[in-house]
């Protein structure tokens, strides 16, 4: 068997044209999942006895929040390796994942304030999941936040390694802090881990639903980063090649 | 308060080899060699923005260079980082003066930020030396821009250390001053040490071996 | 003398020639706290629950106030430059520097903090409660807002840069420090909250300076 030299795709130069080529596969994917998930979710799976049609939002609002966490693990992780093993690919990745992140984190406490008023009556409560999210979305502005601030490409990737990596071990201790606020202040009134023994097919739904996620995501992020490549690298000589090619 | 002796050895050598910089998009200077052994005086020239200041900190370690290393004795100085710091001042633009502190205990704390030793008696030596025998106990903010350079450079009259990085030392200084420092710079020269600087002014150092650092392409 | 020892001293020296800086964030931190009975209205039943977390909201304030003055100064006159070539460790240096900070912001947060939880009708054990809280808290607020601090070294808009990185992140202390009082008014013991703010601290103390000194080289590469 060939053996593949994998680092060489963690140049910029050679890891750009195979996101292009790459991206448009995952969007199909995408696509074609979300299709399914949704019409599980909307056509197949049968109304909750107590929580009626509004539920089906579930098979959004879940799949967004897992992809939330996971994604911020997952920019944290490459910007560590890019802060520790100075890969500037790695770096561009964590650059490219956090706008995604934040608008899963945006989605998940968007559709769970949606399902919360038919279910709680009210727009927010302040559910120690839902807490956690909305400060999510805070690390995630403030990842955004201080790369945009700085002007140097290199100390922006390097700062905001830094920053993800401090907010990643913050994470954890964050949920358990307001997860016991919670316990505390609110007792059991609340509670969104005991739902109802859920349908195997609505578990489909969601699982179709967050794979549908996951390849949105990598489509996404492999063109964002092609355009973070692109811009970083405008005076790059290997790019002017590649533009000559194509005119 | 006479210049200590400073050590001449085979280890007083620093030798840049294919130092890049790039300073956000900008490429500041590429392939830059050079070896400068103890007793040499080196100036760093170029036009604004040449890139002279951002190559005396690349030295120095504050910065990365995009290429190359920065050999201290013939090993990389980022390698043996604490020995090399051990035998380097770096004075940059901005003195490191504190406003609220009197120049002594201005002396005093830089010199133990650098883990040097220091008496009182010898930070104020030095301060004379330096013609602010008079102002050792007045708060540094009223005193002028030439005379808080004076403090910052008083330190070079302290100084064990073999390698000197200087950033327009020469910046505020009234000839008499300047003549002071040159010879300071003499002396530590003749003593074995190594002195990068650059300056815009046209300053007479008395040095055996004197050369010049173009940056910014000109030859 | 010790370089940590020295720069101690020098920051304290420094904070001591400029102590109206120091005395702003009190007094910044004392009208804040003042403005909530004027916002909610002066009902005792209503204040005394919501007293230990307005202090600590102020005090997170306040302690982010007095962040900007940590590196910024010295990175404007050089000094940064040479303590980040002193042949000593980097965190050690940070560790002097957020000691001086706590000492010069983080202890009158706590001896104002009693004064101010009493205004709200806190009594005994509470208040002693918060003030314990807050010294334990404090330097966990001087620690991670080092890090924001030393990221955010002289960009534009950094004063605010900082705020929206260093909040967030400071919620598990408001959390535990404000928990903590409740926990005694509701007579269940403080004694949890505290050993996890100590926890937490001890933690902090030991991962932070680490981080700090590499924002501190990033941001002045």
């Amino acid at each position: 068997m060939a053996k593949i030299n994998w680092f060489k795709y963690a140049a910029p130069a050679t890891f750009y044209p195979l996101a292009g080529r790459l991206y448009p596969w995952f969007y199909g994917l995408a696509l074609v999942l979300g299709v399914i998930g949704l019409y599980i979710g909307f056509f197949v799976a049968p109304t909750d006895f107590q929580q009626g049609e509004a539920y089906r939002i579930i098979f959004i609002h879940v799949p967004a929040a897992w992809m939330s966490m996971f994604l911020y693990l997952v920019m944290a992780g490459y910007a560590g390796i890019g802060l520790v093993f100075n890969t500037r690919l790695s770096s561009m990745m964590a650059r490219a994942i956090a706008p995604t992140g934040a608008l899963f984190t945006f989605l998940a406490l968007w559709t769970g304030s949606m399902w919360g008023r038919p279910m709680w009556g009210t727009y927010w409560v302040w559910d120690a999941r839902l807490t956690s999210e909305l400060i999510l979305l805070f690390l995630y502005i403030g990842f955004m936040a201080l790369q945009a601030a700085i002007d140097d490409p290199r100390r922006g990737d390097r700062a905001g390694g830094v920053l993800a990596l401090v907010g990643a071990i913050n994470v954890p201790i964050i949920y358990f802090s307001v997860k016991w606020w919670n316990t505390l202040h609110q007792g059991s009134s609340i509670n969104l881990t005991k739902a109802p023994s859920m349908a195997a097919i609505m578990l489909w739904g969601m699982l179709v639903m967050a794979l549908c996620f996951w390849m949105y995501s990598i489509a996404v992020i492999l063109s964002r980063v092609q355009c973070v490549i692109a811009e970083r690298e405008k005076r790059a000589a290997w790019l002017q090649e590649l533009a000559s090619e194509v005119s | 308060m006479s210049q200590q002796h400073v050590t001449t050895t085979a280890d007083t050598t620093l030798e840049l080899r294919g130092l890049a910089c790039v300073r956000g998009e900008r490429r500041l200077f590429a392939g830059l060699q050079a070896t400068v052994v103890g007793g040499e005086l080196m100036r760093v020239r170029g036009d604004n923005g040449a890139g002279k200041t951002s190559l005396l900190r690349l030295i120095a370690g504050l910065a990365e260079p995009a290429l190359g290393q920065v050999l201290w004795a013939g090993e990389d100085s980022r390698r043996v980082r604490e020995p090399f710091q051990r035998a380097l001042v770096y004075l940059g633009h901005a003195s490191g003066i504190k406003d609220e502190l009197d120049p002594v205990e201005n002396l005093l704390a830089a010199s133990a930020l650098a883990d040097e030793g220091l008496s009182r008696e010898a930070a104020c030596d030095a301060l004379r030396a330096m013609g602010l025998g008079e102002r050792l106990a007045l708060e540094c903010k009223v005193l002028s821009a030439g005379q808080r350079r004076r403090v910052a450079l008083a330190r070079l009259l302290l100084t064990r250390r073999r390698l000197w990085l200087l950033d327009e030392p020469f910046n505020a200084l009234d000839p008499q001053a300047v003549q002071h420092l040159a010879g300071a710079i003499g002396r530590h020269l003749a003593a074995g040490g190594i002195c990068l600087y650059t300056t815009h002014q046209a300053v007479d150092i008395p040095a055996d071996k004197a050369r010049d650092l173009f940056l910014g392409g000109r030859a | 003398m010790s370089m940590f020892q020295a720069l101690l001293r020098r920051d304290l020296l420094l904070v001591y020639r400029r102590r109206a800086d120091a005395i702003t964030v009190l007094v910044f931190f004392s009208i804040v706290v003042s403005l909530f009975p004027l916002g909610v209205g002066a009902d005792p039943t209503l204040l005394r629950p919501i007293g230990a977390g307005v202090v600590w909201v102020a005090a997170l304030l306040s302690s982010l106030l007095s962040l900007q003055r940590l590196f910024a100064a010295d990175h404007a006159d050089g000094t940064l430059e040479q303590i980040l070539l002193s042949p000593q460790p980097l965190p050690l240096a940070v560790l002097a520097k957020v000691l001086a900070h706590w000492i010069a912001t983080g202890i009158p947060l706590a001896l104002v903090a009693p004064l101010l939880g009493m205004q709200f009708g806190l009594t005994g054990d509470a208040l002693l409660v918060l003030t314990g809280g807050v010294l334990l808290g404090t330097p966990i607020l001087s620690l991670v807002g080092a890090v924001g601090a030393a990221l955010t070294l002289g960009l534009r808009g950094g004063n605010l840069l900082v705020a929206l990185l260093i909040l967030p992140l400071n919620i598990p202390v408001l959390i535990l420090g404000a928990g903590a009082v409740d926990a005694t008014q509701s007579g269940l013991g403080a004694e949890a909250h505290l050993s996890l703010l100590a926890a937490l601290l001890i933690a902090t103390l030991l991962g932070t300076p680490f981080a700090v000194a590499a924002a501190l080289r990033i941001s002045l590469d």
